[in-house]
């Protein structure tokens, strides 16, 4: 086993990971940082985001309404004091990235364009023609390669972290292209994972979205908190559930049933709004949770259409033409035509809802620090308390960016003040994890990893989908306690240690498993609907502040925590509420009655 | 939609702990009309053999991870269908690059090169980031300026252009289709001022020149950026900055 020292580590080189390391080398250039990624960083999935990046920046805009556009979209379940400071930081992140060459789409005058986004009172996203996370992605990939106190591990992946009374100690992580172990030792980690998205079926996201970092914090005692809440995205591609952004319908794509009806205007969303002319907040501009709840009722009642085996709506863009299209949406353009073999200028994009993000995570403070001294965790992995039970589309990208930068100054102060912790704990604890690595190999068994993370999923699809039942959640919790009795006995056939993406795949699959039990658990626990987490059963169907405005709590039982052992213990914690208190959540013309005049 | 029709994939394996070079192993894989070779090699990984090794992540074209050669060409897994082709699949690593297990390629160079360039925003005086006095603001940029530089940032890093690179296959230490079009990509952008920074390594024996405009490389890039253009462009720059040095004292 080799040892490695190092002042941070960071896990993940995904935007937050990036933004992160930036922040710490620019904050002291002597400070020593390690930048573990399970893929090389460009592969992150932040490279997928589409639509954009959220910050005030027009004269009619002001960060209140931000801030009361993001707490109505959490249902009023986002901390307002974390909220008030990610809408007043946005800005000046999203002007350094412009400052490090990210190729924002412009005006003619030269000044940054912003777009409509769903949920958004006024046009505030900031975007890179249709590949925003592409572009914010590689450019702080690039901008990070000019700092030689980054010292990226690429293709490193993180087993386990260490822990010595309660601090952090490092992470033993496996190099993938050796097989060989690797304690790294450090005085500051933080968790930049991104979130868990492949514990379900049918999703947006890429196939290394698996949870690892949150499943890595869980087993050690840190809790895991709003897991319930997962977002359906409303427009993905039918079967492989590739993403079609939300900006589709930021520049006025309409959403239409199989009889071309506008449904959306049936569910709280209308008065329709004229074709081709968007209005924020109307419509095809609610929030995403409405928006995929509508696609459900639509579905029940037999008026989507069908692609294959999928039932589907359909996302038309034809009106904005092909030369709009091009210029705005040409990746959709691209993705239509590759994989459902549709010109969105000539015919509609047969689109689904399909699992797209966890609203939760590791549970941290409004400094990004965990309950493990010197652990800290940001972007989609973190609960930092922004998104409550629904994100708004383009707050997450900024997210990124805002909280990386403060994990990355906080981790270094944090190294700078750090006394050593003996070593001795260490080998022990890596010595041990040894062994249990290697009881995972055996013989070839009819169980293999992806028939129980197959089973996995589809439990997840059903239990935990845009409407659950009580008896629906229970039967996909039996089923999870099941899978993880199985993954016990599961072994790795695969004994080579060279890319052994068997092995990979098994500890990922155990790393879902324990995600995906603290998400239903959660979910079953919570018994009212709000924003993303909806129930059928009575007396459950609305909101009930009463008992659960609060944030759930997830916690693997300690006596049982291990690799995917033990069950989840929910308690609660009460929200941050400063300034806006929860009120109804309301769209269309129905939020406009509402507003003092 | 039904699989019941199934397509032969020839699949180079080499295991380096145990093969003393790679041999080539077939599979049976039910496809239809979407069945992406990325598709084709999770099914196999996932019911037929799960020592396959390959990297793959984003399935939508964007992540770069799952280059592959089919066929002999350099291509994305996850944007190549098997219905393209009428006989069997012959699927092997990534061309001129070392190979480290079955369809894994040794990427170490490609970042190497990448790096070399020197690709981020250089600016002569302080940036109004740092000034705290005045809340930073965006520096101006017209969409006809952007759209001089645009399509060149759009490189996804996948190196198939590598794959078709004859110089690359020559000269390793060539920088190559895509780390050319990114110091191009910033060459180009009006914030940026390190271009003299740059130009000894786009200048240099493993630069811009050692490219011989075979073109291929644009052929093969899954983004329609096309690399030979940037990197002959870069030829320009080059020789121009030749001129100017000889009048310079």
């Amino acid at each position: 086993m080799q040892i490695l020292h190092t002042d941070i580590a960071i896990i993940g080189g995904g935007g937050a990971g990036l933004r992160a390391a930036i922040a710490a080398a620019q904050t002291d250039p002597n400070c020593k940082i390690s930048l573990l990624s399970k893929v090389y960083p460009m592969r992150s999935h932040t490279v997928a985001a589409e639509g954009g990046a959220a910050a005030v920046t027009l004269q009619q805009d002001s960060l209140q309404a931000h801030f009361d556009d993001t707490v109505a979209g959490s249902d009023w379940l986002a901390d307002q004091d974390v909220v008030d400071y990610f809408v007043s930081h946005a800005y000046e992140e999203l002007v350094q990235l412009e400052h490090w060459g990210c190729p924002w789409s412009r005006r003619d005058d030269g000044s940054v364009q912003v777009r409509r986004f769903g949920g958004m009172k006024t046009e505030r996203t900031w975007f890179a023609a249709d590949k925003t996370g592409f572009h914010i992605l590689h450019t702080l990939f690039q901008t990070s390669l000019q700092f030689a106190n980054i010292n990226r591990l690429d293709e490193f992946f993180v087993l386990d972290l260490l822990v010595v009374d309660q601090q952090i100690a490092g992470v033993l992580a496996m190099q993938l292209s050796t097989g060989e172990l690797y304690q790294i030792q450090a005085k500051s980690v933080i968790l930049a994972t991104g979130g868990a998205g492949r514990v379900f079926h049918y999703n947006t996201n890429g196939g290394i979205v698996t949870g690892d970092g949150m499943a890595l914090a869980y087993r050690h005692g840190v809790a895991l908190r709003d897991m319930e809440f997962v977002q359906y995205h409303p427009t993905g591609l039918p079967g492989s559930g590739i993403l079609i952004t939300e900006a589709s319908r930021g520049e006025g794509g309409i959403l239409l049933n199989k009889d071309g009806y506008r449904y959306l205007q049936n569910y709280g969303l209308g008065p329709e709004t004229p074709l081709g002319k968007p209005e924020n907040k109307y419509m095809e501009l609610g929030p995403r949770d409405k928006l995929s709840q509508a696609f459900w009722h639509e579905q029940q009642k037999g008026r989507t259409g069908n692609y294959g085996e999928h039932a589907v709506v359909y996302l038309d863009l034809r009106h904005l033409g092909s030369s709009y299209l091009n210029e705005r949406l040409p990746f959709i353009c691209e993705l239509a035509k590759s994989y459902v073999n549709v010109d969105p200028a000539k015919a509609p994009i047969p689109i689904r809802p399909a699992v797209h993000y966890t609203m939760g995570g590791i549970l941290t403070d409004g400094q990004c620090q965990t309950s493990i001294g010197g652990l800290y965790a940001i972007g989609e992995c973190a609960s930092v308390g922004l998104h409550g039970a629904n994100r708004l589309g383009s707050n997450s990208l900024t997210e990124l960016l805002v909280f990386g930068k403060v994990a990355g100054v906080a981790a270094v102060a944090h190294a700078k003040q750090r006394q050593a912790l003996p070593s001795s704990a260490l080998n022990a604890q890596c010595q041990q994890h040894h062994q249990q690595l290697q009881a995972r190999f055996g013989a070839k068994q009819a169980d293999r990893v992806a028939s129980l993370r197959k089973a996995m999923t589809l439990a997840m699809e059903q239990g935990c989908g845009i409407y659950r039942t009580t008896e629906g959640m229970q039967q996909c919790l039996n089923t999870l306690q099941q899978l993880k009795q199985r993954y016990q006995q599961l072994a790795v056939s695969d004994n080579s240690k060279i890319f052994n993406y068997e092995l990979l795949q098994h500890y990922e699959l155990g790393f879902g498993l324990d995600v995906a039990e603290a998400m239903c658990a959660s979910a079953l626990a919570r018994q009212e609907s709000r924003g993303a987490h909806q129930r059928l059963d009575q007396g459950m169907q609305s909101r009930n502040d009463t008992d659960y405005l609060q944030h759930s709590i997830a916690q693997l039982m300690p006596e049982t925590a291990g690799a995917a052992g033990g069950s989840a213990k929910i308690s609660y914690q009460p929200v941050r509420i400063t300034k806006s208190t929860p009120a109804a959540r309301l769209y269309g013309g129905a939020a406009t009655k509402q507003e003092p005049v | 939609m039904e699989k019941t029709v199934e397509k032969t994939l020839v699949i180079q394996r080499y295991n380096p702990e145990q093969d003393q070079r790679p041999s080539q192993q077939r599979y049976q894989v039910p496809f239809d009309n979407s069945t992406s070779v990325l598709d084709a090699l999770l099914y196999i990984q996932q019911s037929l053999d799960p020592s396959l090794a390959f990297r793959w992540s984003c399935r939508m074209a964007i992540c770069g991870s799952c280059s592959v050669m089919v066929n002999g060409i350099p291509k994305l897994g996850c944007k190549t269908f098997l219905r393209e082709y009428s006989g069997d699949l012959l699927l092997e690593p990534l061309a001129h690059f070392a190979t480290e297990k079955d369809l894994v390629s040794d990427m170490t160079l490609f970042l190497q090169h990448l790096q070399a360039v020197k690709p981020y925003l250089i600016r002569q005086e302080q940036s109004a980031a740092t000034t705290p006095a005045t809340k930073p603001q965006p520096h101006k940029q017209t969409p006809k300026q952007l759209a001089k530089y645009r399509k060149f940032s759009s490189c996804i890093n996948c190196g198939l252009c590598y794959a078709a690179c004859p110089q690359f296959g020559l000269n390793p230490e060539f920088l190559g289709p895509a780390a050319l079009t990114l110091a191009q990509r910033y060459n180009l952008d009006n914030r940026d001022q390190g271009k003299a920074e740059r130009m000894p390594q786009l200048n240099g024996k493993n630069g811009v020149w050692g490219c011989t405009f075979v073109g291929f490389c644009s052929d093969v890039c899954p983004k329609h950026l096309d690399p030979a253009a940037a990197v002959n462009q870069g030829k320009v720059a080059s020789a121009t900055d030749f001129v100017i040095g000889l009048f310079k004292p």
